[in-house]
């Protein structure tokens, strides 16, 4: 897969910094580094498909709003309700590097045994996106912080969107731009939402929102 | 025209956040409501003759849509007139997000009906997720931010997946050497050659995803509260509207399964959802004691209902294309008399809550009414759609199938009774906060208007409307 290396290498990162974001527990760290990973996501298109019209606008598009604008949204949020730090986890951050270490390994061997095309063989686009997408469901699970759940969602939408580069011919180019847009949009709801929770729970753990129970 | 339908709301959202004044802006609702009406019924008039469509065939509007918008349609109109009155009632708590966010889901949720476009139905239907999100934090106090909070996660995470779903699906083109293409003709087109491992987990992300939010069990979780802290007019659209609009989008995905002639495996997929949805809403329904999230629950089952009717086929599939309407409608009623016997009371317990008759004589009436029709009694629309399915899943020979449904639905309405009859009856409870709310047209003619409807689906079925099910549930029929 010679005609891969440069986008191998950038998928490769994306794996570290998946790592990285289940063992750290400074919120600022893990915000930059999603931003990062977003913005190493958005250039993918250019070394997949080529510097035509379609991938320049997707890339642009992907990083302004992954790597820019909604990594601001959510420093701005914990700006605004002050928190750093994550500080207590359902399981903790060696149990889920292990567990996160085991999800990648699991996707390396999985995908191997998928019915893929010819082209695909040995590609790393499948087992990285699906170590990413099961990072996003750790994260999503094992934190308790609001904001902590909006950055396991976003891993998870970048997983997809690792996926999706295989399939860009699919996606026209609107549909692309309205994606995006809802996941900005999504992640201003939230930000909101996570003030909200801040101001009336002096706290943005999500586990006091448990009043709602049969 | 559909652009008209799309633009409608959307400008309608535009005028209500500049609008400065709180009590004027709410009037913007019924004004767009009822020109969406106008505008559907224009649309749906077309005939199947009119192949409507724009935007290279991304918006388009065939029989299922055509059912779906007019469900949104005619529950958005009654719902405006009612949020008037609510709001009215709530003058002092704002309203500019309220009802710009109200047309914005309107605008999102006409889009998902039209939408032939798996990407762009994705974006449509996480855009309802995003504008309705506010709607549910409408009353700004703690159990409303856990609400919109589980809302927003649970149903965005959900929908990721279904996002992942379309992928696959494009996957199974492109492994099938097929046109690798979104748009729903071309996949009808293709499927057939499409790699059909790919082609299943698809179906099963989709399936996951779209559940979610068409709130199948066990993926329901988020429904309960946000339809017991949403205001009732919110609960109506959502339990209505939004899941109506879920609904349709598994639909699609049953459509394209069975182009593929991988349609038995989708169907079962749908009959074990629906009896899971059944039997979880059978459970939580008994002893309920608050009376908005039993609601949710009998939406929990009505998902399922329909599930099952779409699994079965034949004429249990029209009987399903009904009961779409109809359980879009009586939801309507119960969730707004129950709002406005709620609002009496200021309380939605059940210890909290008796004798509502003699206070809210009308709402009371209404939510007992409602009660009777969504659990299939004769002769409300709900009894016709449900006796429809059920005589399809006889006649098909789903013996155990029909005890199931029929003995969960015994269940479902013994539950329900025992807490509805113990809100509407009994001696007054009157708190020591009196509420100074007392009912008035606005607030009880929607859901009277909603109830006639519904009382004349079950008594009449009149032509172009049966030709209207029937032309949806032929679309999803398995073509030999």
């Amino acid at each position: 897969m010679d005609n891969y290396n440069p986008a191998n290498l950038l998928l490769l990162l994306v794996i570290l910094f998946n790592f990285f974001l289940l063992g750290s527990s400074r919120l600022g760290a893990c915000i930059r580094t999603v931003a990062i990973q977003g913005g190493i996501l958005s250039l993918l298109p250019l070394f997949l498909h080529g510097f035509s019209g379609h991938s320049l606008i997707l890339a642009g598009g992907a990083f302004l709003l992954k790597g820019l604008a909604i990594p601001f949204l959510l420093l701005r949020a914990i700006r605004q309700v002050q928190i750093k730090r994550e500080m207590e986890p359902l399981i903790g951050y060696v149990p889920t590097l292990l567990l996160g270490t085991l999800a990648t390994a699991g996707a390396f061997i999985f995908s191997d045994r998928l019915p893929l095309i010819e082209v695909h063989h040995g590609s790393l686009f499948i087992p990285v996106g699906l170590a990413t997408l099961a990072t996003g469901f750790l994260m999503l699970i094992t934190r308790r912080k609001a904001i902590t759940q909006a950055l396991g969602y976003l891993i998870f939408e970048n997983g997809v969107f690792i996926f999706g580069m295989l399939l860009a011919e699919a996606m026209p180019l609107m549909v692309e731009a309205g994606v995006l847009l809802d996941l900005l949009v999504a992640v201003f709801v939230m930000g909101i939402v996570m003030h909200q929770i801040n101001r009336e729970f002096s706290s943005m753990n999500i586990g006091q929102l448990s009043s709602l129970r049969e | 025209m559909i652009a008209a339908l799309l633009l409608l709301p959307l400008l309608g959202g535009l005028a209500a956040f500049c609008l400065p004044s709180d009590r004027f802006r709410p009037l913007l609702l019924p004004v767009c409501g009822l020109a969406h009406l106008v505008l559907t019924f224009l649309v749906i008039q077309g005939g199947p003759a009119v192949h409507l469509s724009m935007a290279g065939n991304w918006i388009g509007v065939d029989p299922l849509s055509r059912l779906i918008l007019l469900i949104v349609s005619l529950l958005f109109c009654g719902c405006s007139f009612y949020a008037v009155g609510y709001l009215r009632y709530r003058i002092a708590w704002g309203n500019r997000i309220f009802v710009s966010c109200l047309l914005l889901f309107l605008s999102a949720m006409s889009l998902a009906a039209m939408a032939r476009h798996l990407g762009l139905l994705w974006v449509a239907v996480e855009a309802t997720t995003v504008a309705s999100a506010p709607l549910i934090y409408y009353n700004r106090n703690r159990l409303s931010i856990e609400a919109t909070w589980k809302y927003l996660i649970l149903c965005s995470v959900g929908i990721a997946l279904a996002m992942l779903g379309i992928l696959f699906v494009a996957y199974a083109a492109l492994a099938g050497s097929a046109q690798v293409s979104l748009q729903l003709d071309d996949i009808l087109q293709g499927a057939a050659n499409y790699s059909a491992p790919w082609l299943r987990a698809g179906f099963v992300f989709l399936l996951v995803g779209f559940g979610t939010k068409a709130g199948f069990a066990p993926l329901h979780t988020w429904k309960p509260d946000a339809y017991g802290e949403a205001p009732g007019v919110v609960g109506a659209l959502l339990a209505g509207g939004l899941t109506s609009v879920a609904f349709l989008a598994l639909l699609r995905t049953l459509q394209i399964m069975d182009a593929a002639g991988d349609g038995a495996m989708a169907r079962e997929a749908f009959l074990v959802m629906g009896l899971v949805s059944l039997g979880f809403a059978a459970v939580f329904v008994i002893r309920q004691p608050d009376f908005k999230r039993l609601l949710a629950y009998s939406s929990v089952e009505h998902m399922g209902i329909l599930a099952i009717g779409v699994a079965i086929g034949g004429v249990a599939t029209f009987g399903a294309m009904l009961h779409l309407m109809n359980n879009a409608l009586t939801k309507g009623v119960l969730f707004l008399s129950a709002g406005n016997i709620h609002r009496r009371f200021a309380s939605k317990r059940v210890g909290e809550v008796q004798g509502a008759i003699t206070l809210v004589p009308v709402s009371a009436t209404l939510f007992l009414l409602g009660f009777l029709a969504i659990t299939g009694s004769p002769p409300f629309g709900p009894f016709i759609s449900e006796f429809t399915i059920l005589r399809g899943i006889f006649t098909g020979g789903h013996y155990l199938t029909g005890g199931l449904f029929l003995f969960f639905l015994a269940v479902i309405f013994i539950g329900m009774g025992s807490t509805v009859l113990s809100v509407v009856f009994g001696t007054p409870t009157e708190r020591k906060g009196d509420t100074n709310y007392r009912e008035t047209l606005v607030t009880t003619g929607t859901p009277l208007v909603l109830l006639l409807i519904i009382l004349l689906l079950g008594l009449y079925l009149p032509e172009p409307a049966r030709k209207l099910f029937a032309e949806a549930a032929a679309l999803l029929e398995v073509k030999p």
